[in-house]
């Protein structure tokens, strides 16, 4: 050997770096893992995305400001698919991944089936994106929280506008409504509110999900002259419903009691119209909105939408928690959180979940097509209306009362 | 009235399936000569789409019509040349595989150019507004799509029954081993079926572009609906599957008029029923190497 002492040097560093690997895929001492579980394909799958890019950005930020506890916080990402299997992979991500906790889901039915998981596991999870009503209520789970405002929040938010416009009390709707849980939930909720407002139903149709052509239910919509067109659909349903509504020229004023922003800008120019919930959009004014808009537009090149805020913030609050309570097990977590710990959410005033359902408290906002002439942009399509419930309100007034969904933690 | 209105239904329907018309034409043309099950088909489709949001701001959506088609025809070479050709005699399993794969290939490459969320686009302001025969409104835009179908449909059937070209298509597929004893080979054939059916599939998802939502995953949904009009239709048959597509289009418009939450289903159980009565479809014809 030439230079013996070169390779001996080289054998010390490779025993090294082979004792170092296990310890760091281990990953127990040195970083604090999260899964997150959302839909990346399918007709959901154009949010997914949003939320992807929400949650990495938010992961960034964590480490640049000192991880959790001077640990390194670690993202492993997955495209939770279907409800079968979210279940599945939610169980690897805590039995193999060992994973603090799990961020994500919009679909309904998937976030019910991780509910499971995460129960029997003891691990937290976060719902960023799921909206029925049942999870608060029925469904609800200890070891599963909501930053995701429930079907009531958005019916009554929104609703609060649509009254105001005159556009529900004594008139009559046709109601379209996405045929899944989601959906099924949100007509429930949307039909009391309705319904206690004394507006009667036209006609109700349940969509199929996978449905692009629209123009049958067009058809129906336009001989049974509606006083206002109720949406309660999902996903693309809401690109291809807005796009063919302004195709067929119909002008019955239109409502949306679901939404998600990155629809209607898919819809294109002129095709968006009527008055829309949301749990937040890029134009609120508050400081920490401008940050993160402003910061989210350099790493993405495009506005975030209302799926990004909800990961985004989802992992800020675990992130924050884990270091307030000076520890990543779930169970510490849980209580830290029942106790009403309060976050910053973008908005206005501060957000805490609420102990009795785990649904945050929060403002959300109302939002109307701009004319076709006011727009100046792809992104600004919409105006808001002020954070709901106003300043001096309670901010548990949008949210599912004990009534409307009663929740009982599972032992 | 009511009668009315289920006549509208059903005119809207017919409509709708000259869009599918398009897609399972094409679909059954590769399947009849080549013996492949193309489920990349969809992709085209898609293709087609996104081509044309790209190429619109510069060439206009009426240059879009055309070189959205055309640019996916070259694809179409390249895919047929490079690899369809190989799988012509091969088990069929095979090309499902591929066809599959590719399908998934185009599909994510969509997704990773220009991002999963629907990318909007709007029908051209001079397409734009309503048409209203007596009770009945119609899109304007949709009479341009219905127009531009009948051209294409009745082109293809000129060239497949009055042309040298279609005799030497119609013989290949009842007998590939005939025509290459009459010493004409079919390869170049089959490269002119695989431009012209992926080209017809790019035109639909061009004229569906500003009407449906432009996402990565519209091929996939398309091509189910494809593949049931041409098993209704029944293989190698033009005419069958040009009444099947139409047939579906009124099915839907009529299940979203009766049973909406059937809108969807109700073409599946109107496949199951038309294998029962008659097992090779509508106006199949028995074609000697697929039975």
């Amino acid at each position: 050997m030439v230079h013996p002492h070169l390779s001996r040097r080289a054998l010390v560093a490779g025993g090294a770096a082979l004792l170092a690997k296990p310890a760091l895929s281990q990953g127990q001492a040195d970083v604090v893992r999260i899964g997150h579980l959302t839909p990346r394909t399918g007709f959901l799958g154009p949010l997914g995305e949003y939320a992807v890019q929400g949650v990495q950005l938010a992961a960034d930020e964590v480490n640049a400001a000192g991880g959790i506890g001077g640990r390194r916080l670690e993202l492993l990402l997955e495209d939770s698919v279907n409800p079968q299997t979210a279940s599945a992979k939610a169980e690897r991500f805590i039995q193999r991944d060992r994973v603090s906790c799990i961020v994500g889901e919009i679909n309904s039915a998937s976030a019910l089936a991780i509910g499971q998981v995460v129960q029997r596991e003891k691990a937290l999870f976060i719902n960023t994106g799921a909206n029925s009503d049942a999870l608060r209520g029925s469904d609800c789970r200890r070891f599963m929280f909501h930053i995701e405002g429930a079907n009531s929040m958005y019916v009554k938010s929104v609703g609060r506008a649509l009254l105001a416009e005159g556009k529900i009390a004594g008139k009559r709707y046709y109601a379209l409504t996405a045929d899944y849980a989601f959906g099924h939930d949100l007509l429930k909720v949307a039909k009391n509110f309705l319904g206690a407002n004394n507006a009667r139903a036209a006609a109700e149709d349940l969509i199929p999900t996978e449905l692009a052509d629209f123009s049958p239910f067009l058809l129906k919509l336009r001989q049974a002259r509606p006083d206002v067109v109720i949406l309660n659909l999902a996903g693309a349903q809401i690109t291809n419903f807005l796009k063919q509504y302004t195709e067929y020229g119909l002008s019955f004023p239109v409502a949306g009691f679901g939404f998600d922003t990155a629809l209607a800008w898919g819809a294109g120019q002129g095709n968006f119209l009527g008055t829309w919930p949301t749990v937040w959009h890029h134009l609120v004014d508050t400081p920490s909105t401008k940050a993160f808009v402003a910061a989210f537009q350099r790493k993405f090149n495009r506005p975030p939408e209302n799926q990004a805020w909800g990961d985004y913030c989802a992992l800020k609050i675990i992130a924050q928690s884990m270091n307030e309570a000076k520890s990543t097990e779930g169970l510490r977590i849980v209580e830290h959180l029942e106790k009403g710990a309060k976050f910053d959410v973008l908005k206005p005033r501060e957000g805490y979940f609420r102990a009795r359902d785990h649904q945050i408290m929060m403002e959300m906002y109302a939002i109307s097509a701009l004319p076709a002439d006011k727009v100046r942009n792809r992104w600004d399509i919409f105006s808001s209306s002020a954070a709901v419930p106003g300043p001096g309100e309670d901010l548990e007034v949008i949210a599912p009362s004990a009534e409307e969904a009663a929740c009982t933690f599972p032992a | 009235m009511e009668f009315v209105f289920i006549l509208e239904q059903v005119a809207n329907g017919l409509l709708i399936g000259a869009n599918y018309l398009l897609i399972a034409l094409g679909l059954s043309l590769i399947f009849s000569l080549g013996g492949i099950v193309n489920l990349a088909h969809g992709a085209f489709y898609a293709i087609g789409a996104y081509l044309t949001v790209a190429l619109s701001p510069t060439i206009g959506f009426g240059g879009a019509l055309v070189a959205s088609p055309a640019i996916t025809a070259l694809l179409g070479l390249l895919i047929e040349r490079f690899l369809l050709r190989r799988f012509y005699r091969a088990d069929p399993i095979l090309s499902l595989l591929l066809t599959f794969g590719l399908a998934m290939v185009a599909e994510q490459a969509l997704r990773m150019i220009f991002g999963a969320a629907p990318v909007p686009f709007s029908i051209p302001l001079w397409l734009r507004g309503q048409v209203f025969i007596g009770e009945f409104i119609y899109s304007k835009y949709r009479l341009i799509i219905l127009g531009v179908a009948v051209v294409c449909v009745s082109g293809l059937w000129v060239l497949l029954t009055r042309t040298a070209f279609g005799r030497v298509v119609r013989a290949g597929v009842q007998n590939p081993d005939m025509v290459a004893a009459l010493g004409i080979s079919l390869r170049p054939y089959m490269t002119a079926v695989v431009m012209i059916a992926v080209a017809l599939a790019a035109l639909a998802g061009t004229m569906m572009a500003p009407v449906t939502g432009v996402t990565p995953t519209m091929g996939a949904e398309v091509l189910t609906f494809a593949f049931v009009v041409v098993v209704i239709g029944g293989l190698g048959s033009f005419w069958g599957v040009v009444l099947a597509a139409l047939i579906v289009g009124v099915v839907r418009g009529l299940a979203a008029y009766a049973f909406p939450p059937a809108t969807e289903a109700a073409v599946y159980f109107l496949m199951v029923l038309v294998l029962l009565l008659r097992p090779r479809g509508l106006f199949g014809e028995r074609i000697q190497r697929f039975e």
